[in-house]
């Protein structure tokens, strides 16, 4: 567990380093147009944004920025900080990951629960006929369909945009539609190897109901490669948002992070990809966590 | 009366035989079926956002030109991508995998702690930052020593690699938990009791008895990848006008779909066959390794 405190702030210095060349390295300037600019006026961009002098210097330069929590300017969007536009766009992102994030936990596992209790049954077959057909169905197809279906020709939810409960549905049942079937998948083939152990065997001798059986003894061992799953899920549902915001329209991280590259706009990029490897990092660190809460076996 | 038997094997049921049926029909369509179309169809047209006929089975688009042959053409890309990708990430991952199983237990506890951290780290965007930071260097290179292929299709050149870079974890992860059970069995030991090397262990003996098992992931790693591929040209930053590919196809679909007036032929087609593609690959995987694990006990 310590050695996992200590790796966090490597991994971070490493993505951050990656990112920073990456940008830096990049043939062109943020400032580059049709216009050739006066070199005198570009001089004192660079030096405005802290982009001129050796690469080093500005790499120990951005570094000594970020420690001190300031991501920079946004060199497209004038006098506009990546911190205050991640201030007002990462909420949005947050809200649509997290909303997704519990319908995947919460249909994935109910829908494993349903199909594992009904080993060679036609329930089963349908979920997990339905759960492969969903993970063939990225969200750039399944979003327009959704807009198309719903939102077009019944007129059940609005089209796009952000705000209310509505507006959030849609994005959130596209984000999450392909992990639920994941998560569903996942649990059904461990709770189908976790039922035929001798403890459930034991379990049923001593006539506990079925039900008592899967949800108090065999999940419990089942879920735990669901467990393991939630860190790349939230990795999954973080990159997955930035393809549900531009369909929905919803004003969002994803959005500036994907007008940040084609803008070669460095530093908001480096703030947004900064800031969300953050997060997983923390999240993964919950979830070793709680994974070895309930897996008491793992030590060390 | 003993059971009568069931067949054994890749086509013991009908969807592993169905799946191969479709895939083979999607290759072959995507290679041969454009060479049957009249010269200028693939070329903008007077007929703009024509629903399905007969002379247009899948409509035309935005500029007139027929998207079923632009299904078929994207199919190209796709399943290129998708093909080359899956063996470049089956080549990455089978070294790691081999090596990390095969090496001290140290030294395989950092290696596959390395694969814990890529996992839940946003791959694709970092990939999304190196092609477009690396395409126009690429490019440059290309004219320079006079590689005309390579100037047009750059783009893709470095979509395949980076592609095939990031989709190997899974690959390594089971490698490395095959060879760790391999290196425990007896002709291991008695290979090395007859004093053969560690490379020589490691590709004569071990590398072969994991054949079954990469083939298996191969396969499921090319839908991961067509997936990929879709997601950054759905976004517009994978393959580039002229060339378009599923993904591309799906965000101009995308596009198209507004309350005034919505060309639902455009989105559901390419989804249609990016589907059918996607649902072949995985189910043909699956029975795959359902009918290696029978074999295998």
């Amino acid at each position: 567990m310590f050695r996992r405190l200590v790796s966090m702030p490597v991994v971070l210095l490493c993505v951050i380093t990656i990112t920073f060349f990456l940008m830096r390295l990049s043939p062109g300037g943020p400032f580059d147009s049709e216009r050739k600019l006066p070199a005198a006026i570009e001089q004192q961009l660079l030096a405005k944004y802290r982009l001129d002098g050796p690469i080093l210097y500005q790499y120990s330069g951005y570094i000594r920025d970020l420690v001190h929590g300031d991501l920079r300017l946004s060199t497209k969007y004038r006098n506009r900080s990546v911190n205050e536009i991640l201030s007002q766009t990462l909420p949005v992102t947050l809200t649509l990951g997290a909303a997704a994030f519990l319908m995947a936990v919460v249909i994935g596992l109910s829908l494993g629960c349903f199909a594992a209790a009904r080993p060679a049954s036609f329930a089963e077959s349908v979920v997990l006929a339905v759960t492969l057909i969903s993970i063939c169905m990225p969200a750039f197809v399944l979003g327009p369909l959704l807009i198309l279906i719903f939102s077009i020709r019944l007129h059940w939810f609005p089209v796009g945009g952000w705000g209310t409960p509505q507006q959030l549905f849609l994005p959130a049942i596209t984000l999450a539609a392909p992990f639920v079937a994941v998560i569903a998948r996942l649990l059904h083939d461990s709770l189908r190897e976790t039922l035929g152990e001798d403890f459930i065997r034991t379990a049923r001798a001593k006539g506990l109901t079925e039900r008592t059986i899967i949800l108090r003894h065999a999940l419990r061992v089942a879920i735990l490669p669901v467990v393991s799953y939630l860190g790349p899920l939230a990795a999954n549902l973080l990159t997955g948002s930035i393809v549900v915001e531009t369909v929905f329209h919803i004003p969002g991280a994803g959005g500036f992070f994907v007008n940040s590259i084609l803008n070669r706009d460095g530093f908001l990029l480096g703030g947004v990809v900064i800031v969300y490897c953050v997060l997983l990092l923390i999240f993964n660190l919950l979830v070793d966590l709680s994974y070895r809460l309930l897996d008491r076996r793992i030590q060390g | 009366m003993t059971p009568t038997k069931k067949p054994r094997g890749l086509f013991a049921d009908k969807v592993g035989y169905y799946s191969s049926i479709v895939l083979v029909f999607m290759t072959l369509g995507v290679i041969v079926g454009p060479l049957f179309f009249p010269s200028g169809y693939e070329l903008p047209g007077p007929d703009t956002y024509r629903p399905p006929s007969v002379a247009h089975l899948c409509g035309t688009d935005l500029n007139g030109r027929d998207l079923f042959l632009r299904i078929l053409l994207g199919g190209r890309i796709s399943l290129l991508v998708g093909i080359c990708g899956a063996i470049i990430s089956l080549f990455v991952g089978t070294t790691y995998g081999l090596i990390a199983g095969s090496a001290r237990p140290g030294v395989d506890n950092s290696m596959m702690r390395l694969v814990d951290i890529l996992y839940s780290v946003p791959r694709l965007i970092f990939i999304l930052i190196f092609i477009n930071a690396f395409n126009e260097r690429l490019q440059i290179a290309a004219s320079r020593h006079g590689w005309d292929w390579m100037v047009g299709s750059s783009r893709l050149v470095i979509l395949i690699l980076c592609l095939g870079v990031i989709e190997w974890l899974t690959m390594a992860r089971i490698v490395r938990g095959q060879t760790l059970s391999l290196r425990e069995r007896p002709f291991v030991a008695a290979a090395r009791v007859i004093g053969e090397g560690y490379w020589t262990i490691l590709l004569r003996h071990l590398l072969p008895n994991l054949a079954g098992v990469v083939l298996v992931y191969l396969t499921l790693a090319i839908p991961s990848v067509i997936i990929d591929e879709a997601f950054l040209s759905f976004l517009g930053l994978g393959v580039q006008a002229p060339q378009s590919s599923w993904g591309s196809l799906l965000s101009e679909g995308a596009a198209s779909i507004n309350p005034l007036r919505s060309a639902w032929w455009m989105l559901f087609y390419p989804s249609l066959a990016l589907m059918a593609t996607l649902l072949s690959l995985y189910n043909l995987g699956d029975t795959m390794r359902r009918s290696l694990h029978s074999r295998g006990r």
